[in-house]
């Protein structure tokens, strides 16, 4: 019997309990007028019979969901540990690696998808997993359904003509609506906490001072004790300025310029029919996902850059460079530059344009002259807010700018992010407790940091600069 | 008084000056110079924009050309006889009950390999894996054993890029990536008619596999809709009705502050921020199974519910006050006029913004590596705590692929996706002209 199964199981009896209870609540519409309350005999019924089933339902559902829920959290452990303790103590799993490789082939086996184990203990282990499994969940549900009647009673008992159901609901569903709301609370906590806790415990293997500083990233850490070269360097240095170099350099040198003119073509000369075909087309380009920008950057510039490079006389060009990712990341940046730049020339008021255009100035000077400086607090947020999202980007780093940390400044060579060190470090074999796992949590922390003071900085700016105007 | 002095100076040198004439020939050179940085100006205005553009058309030309040739696929003509010997399976026993055991111990590979090498003297043509195909026609239809018959299955990835003509046959032998004995061998086949290109069903219906020509989408779309489905259920409900909560009943106090920065926040968030924080809590502290669609789904709601509050409120304050004070009026609560009145007028905004925060979860990446949703599974997921991956992934996995035959596969994987987002934008452009309404 399945967890699934009894959630629905209890859904069914809730359903069966609203009908119940609404037709109390219509019995009573008949009651209070066969009452001769005369032409009280609307008013004598507070709420409609739907709030008097909801009310029902709510107070059954809700202990019973609860316990279903809080059961199924603990139960996999409980279970395991049920089931491990069945087996005899020699060949008992010890550390949690193997408890956890045990109890995947134990629930293999009882699924069907395996045919036997590894180890041979988990034959009869699966016996007596599917059993405690099925037993547990009988109770838990069987528990549950008694919550489910208990509160069904009592709030059935409640029920009266006068009785405020809807008032009831009303504040349940209130409740709801606060609880959505606080899940933005509790996600960017979880994500400070998260990252904050696994990123102590890497500074308690690698000084901060050490991180922020040195210059030498190699994090591969020694498989065997003798081995050489491999004790684990953890400067974030070059993967910072690999991101700075990327994100803030090279893709901005594409985005700007073009987002830019972009923008003040379409804000200034671009007729209204132009407008409407050429705005969707350039979000078009921001909606491509970030993994095709990725294949086109590997695929078709970087060779690209790599002939030009070659053709420049640069001997030993790699496959994958700076450039690529970085101009590729620009191109996908500057639908994001031309929107931000489009508010901020939109919000200039229609006054100025109009005043150096009667001082005789072209569109041209009003627009480089007048309307350029006075939006350029609204740009330079727009501009910030891009260079954090460039910064985040991942996957066309991953892919087309290599995992090289290096400091340099020619864009021909390979440099590596943040993000896609991030990616690096935690795909493939992974012990959770290595430094080098949890360097990446360090790494997503400053990433964080950095990103939320700029879009914070970036947003003051632009509101700012919009207050000014208004 | 010096000020007073000056300005006199001033007017009087210009009552001084001779009027400007426009047409000596410096005021006009001035003017034209004026008019050309003007027409320079717009024109690289213009240029920008048809830049961007053409990056765009180049990509998506780059990608359809070469992943058109994806959903295409090679077959061989082979020429099989079902020998119960060479497979191994006792006549009798395909007949008794336990037939379907007897099948599947066969050894088709043998079979399908005897007939590959009549095929060609000796070279391998067939795919590896088609011996399945071969299997489930015999578990289909017993009668086949001991019989001969011609089948068309998948030739090996070489043969299906010559029949495309992926191949640049006028370079080197060392250089093209093909054998020249593999091309006269195609060339005999094609000659002999054994040789057919046509639309490859196995694309789309089969999961990975470790050949080109076998590996198919259908597994990391499946495990993109059933990913996407949980995203839906959670991120829908939670971020409506956080919507609701912030634009008609939050009180102005600290607390409202604090849900309004961080949904902003969140919104702005780097989404490999969001794959750290699934990796850590549900894996790592919930003990979720990894590369599942439930927990790819649940960090990709958390990712995509601050778009649809953002999107909701929006759609929420263009209802006109008056509809919730007539609705107020005639005396509803408040809570029956937000969701009586006030929400289903206000829906075909919110389901815009959804089907907009669920095409970019579609197409994210990041944090579905960092929760091991690049698994290897060639079969599509079950359910919802099984091994997947996902399309976007699929096509990160594909273009790391070392084989040739998986570039065409990677494009044709982007042109499936990009299909998936443009119909999921559609419906958001048809719901908003459709059922907006400018009050």
């Amino acid at each position: 019997m399945s967890l699934t199964f009894v959630t629905l199981l209890l859904l069914a009896l809730g359903l069966g309990v609203f009908t119940v209870a609404r037709r109390r609540g219509e019995a009573f519409v008949g009651t209070a007028a066969l009452a001769g309350a005369g032409n009280r005999s609307i008013g004598a019924v507070h709420s409609r019979p739907n709030y008097h089933g909801a009310f029902v339902a709510l107070a059954a559902l809700a202990p019973a969901l609860l316990i279903v829920a809080a059961w199924a959290v603990v139960s996999d452990g409980v279970v395991s540990n049920a089931v491990i303790a069945s087996v005899p103590a020699a060949e008992q799993p010890k550390t949690p690696l193997d408890r956890s490789s045990f109890m995947s082939e134990v629930k293999g086996i009882a699924s069907g998808d395996q045919e036997a184990g590894f180890n041979p203990a988990t034959g009869p282990a699966a016996k007596v997993y599917t059993s405690t499994h099925d037993s547990y969940n009988l109770i838990a549900g069987g528990i549950a359904a008694a919550a489910l009647a208990l509160g069904a009673l009592w709030a059935l008992s409640r029920l009266r003509p006068d009785f405020r159901a809807r008032n009831r609901v009303e504040k349940a569903v209130m409740w709801l609506l606060i609880g959505a709301s606080l899940v933005a609370i509790l996600t960017t906590a979880g994500i400070v906490l998260s990252l904050i806790f696994e990123s102590l415990r890497f500074f308690e293997k690698v000084s901060v001072v050490e991180f922020l500083t040195s210059t030498h990233w190699s994090p591969q850490t020694a498989l065997r004790a003798d081995q050489v070269g491999s004790s684990g360097a953890f400067g974030a240095i070059p993967l910072f300025w690999g991101t700075i170099f990327i994100g803030a350099i090279i893709a901005m040198i594409v985005a700007i310029p073009l987002g830019l003119m972009a923008a003040v073509y379409l804000t200034q000369y671009a007729d209204s029919r132009v407008r409407k075909v050429a705005k969707p087309l350039l979000e078009i380009l921001a909606g491509v996902p970030t993994v095709v920008y990725g294949f086109f950057a590997a695929l078709t510039v970087a060779p690209a850059v790599r002939d030009f490079a070659v053709s420049l006389g640069m001997v030993n060009a790699s496959a994958e460079s700076a450039l690529a990712a970085g101009s590729v990341m620009g191109i996908m940046i500057i639908p994001f530059v031309s929107s931000m730049a489009d508010d901020a020339l939109n919000a200039v008021p229609g006054a100025m344009r109009d005043g150096s255009f009667a001082m005789g100035a072209t569109k041209s000077e009003t627009v480089r002259k007048v309307l350029l400086p006075a939006a350029l607090p609204g740009i330079v947020g727009g501009v910030l807010l891009a260079v954090s999202r460039a910064i985040g980007e991942t996957m066309i780093v991953v892919m087309a700018a290599g995992l090289a940390a290096r400091l340099t400044v020619n864009p021909f060579e390979s440099v590596t992010t943040v993000t896609a060190q991030i990616v690096a470090l935690l795909t493939g074999d992974q012990e959770f407790d290595s430094a080098k796992t949890l360097s990446a949590f360090a790494l997503g922390l400053v990433l964080f940091i950095i990103t939320l003071l700029l879009n914070i900085y970036a947003l003051t700016v632009v509101k700012k600069y919009r207050e000014a105007y208004e | 008084m010096a000020s007073a002095a000056l300005q006199d100076r001033a007017s009087a040198a210009l009552a001084a000056r001779a009027p400007t004439d426009w047409s000596a020939p410096a005021m006009q050179s001035r003017i034209a110079g004026r008019y050309r940085s003007e027409f320079v100006f717009k024109y690289l205005g213009l240029g920008a924009l048809v830049l961007a553009g053409a990056f765009l058309v180049f990509l998506l030309f780059t990608i359809v050309r070469d992943g058109a040739s994806g959903f295409l696929a090679t077959d061989v003509k082979v020429t099989v006889t079902y020998d119960p010997a060479t497979l191994g399976i006792d006549a009798a026993a395909a007949k008794g009950p336990n037939a379907k055991a007897a099948i599947l111990a066969g050894n088709f590979q043998a079979l399908l390999g005897t007939a590959d090498a009549q095929l060609a003297n000796g070279m391998p043509v067939v795919s590896e894996g088609a011996w399945l195909a071969l299997r489930e026609a015999v578990l289909a239809d017993p009668s086949l054993l001991g019989k001969t018959a011609k089948v068309w299955v998948p030739a090996r990835s070489d043969f299906d890029l010559l029949a495309k003509g992926k191949f640049d046959l006028a370079q080197p032998e060392g250089v093209r990536g093909v054998s020249d004995a593999t091309i006269v061998t195609y060339r005999s086949l094609d000659s002999r008619g054994l040789v057919r290109t046509g639309f490859n069903r196995i694309f789309l219906t089969s999961a990975d596999s470790t050949t080109p020509e076998l590996a198919g989408v259908w597994g990391a779309a499946k495990g993109s809709l059933l990913t996407l489905a949980v995203t839906l259920v959670l991120s829908f409900p939670i971020g409506v009705f956080a919507a609701i909560y912030l634009e008609e009943f939050a009180p102005k106090n600290r607390w409202t502050d604090l849900v309004e920065v961080s949904i902003n926040n969140l919104a702005a968030v780097p989404s490999i921020i969001f794959g750290l924080l699934g990796l850590a809590l549900f894996l790592n502290f919930f003990n979720m199974p990894r590369s599942a669609p439930i927990v790819g789904g649940l960090t990709l709601a958390l990712m995509t519910f601050p778009v649809i509050v953002i999107a909701g409120r929006v759609a929420i304050k263009s209802v006109p006050p008056s509809i919730r004070d007539a609705a107020l009026g005639v005396g509803a609560s408040p809570i029956q006029v937000v969701f009586q009145h006030v929400l289903p007028l206000a829906l075909p905004g919110i389901l815009t913004g959804t089907i907009i925060g669920m095409a970019r979860a579609l197409g994210e990446t990041a944090p579905l590596l960092l929760i091991g949703m690049r698994a290897f599974v060639t079969d599509p997921p079950a359910g919802l705590s099984n091994p997947a991956t996902a399309l976007p992934v699929q096509v990160f996995l594909w273009s790391d692929d070392v084989a040739r035959g998986f570039v065409e596969k990677t494009s044709a994987a982007i042109i499936v996706l990009l299909i998936f987002l443009m119909l999921m934008n559609s419906v958001a452009i048809y719901l908003r002209n459709r059922f907006e309404r400018r009050w």
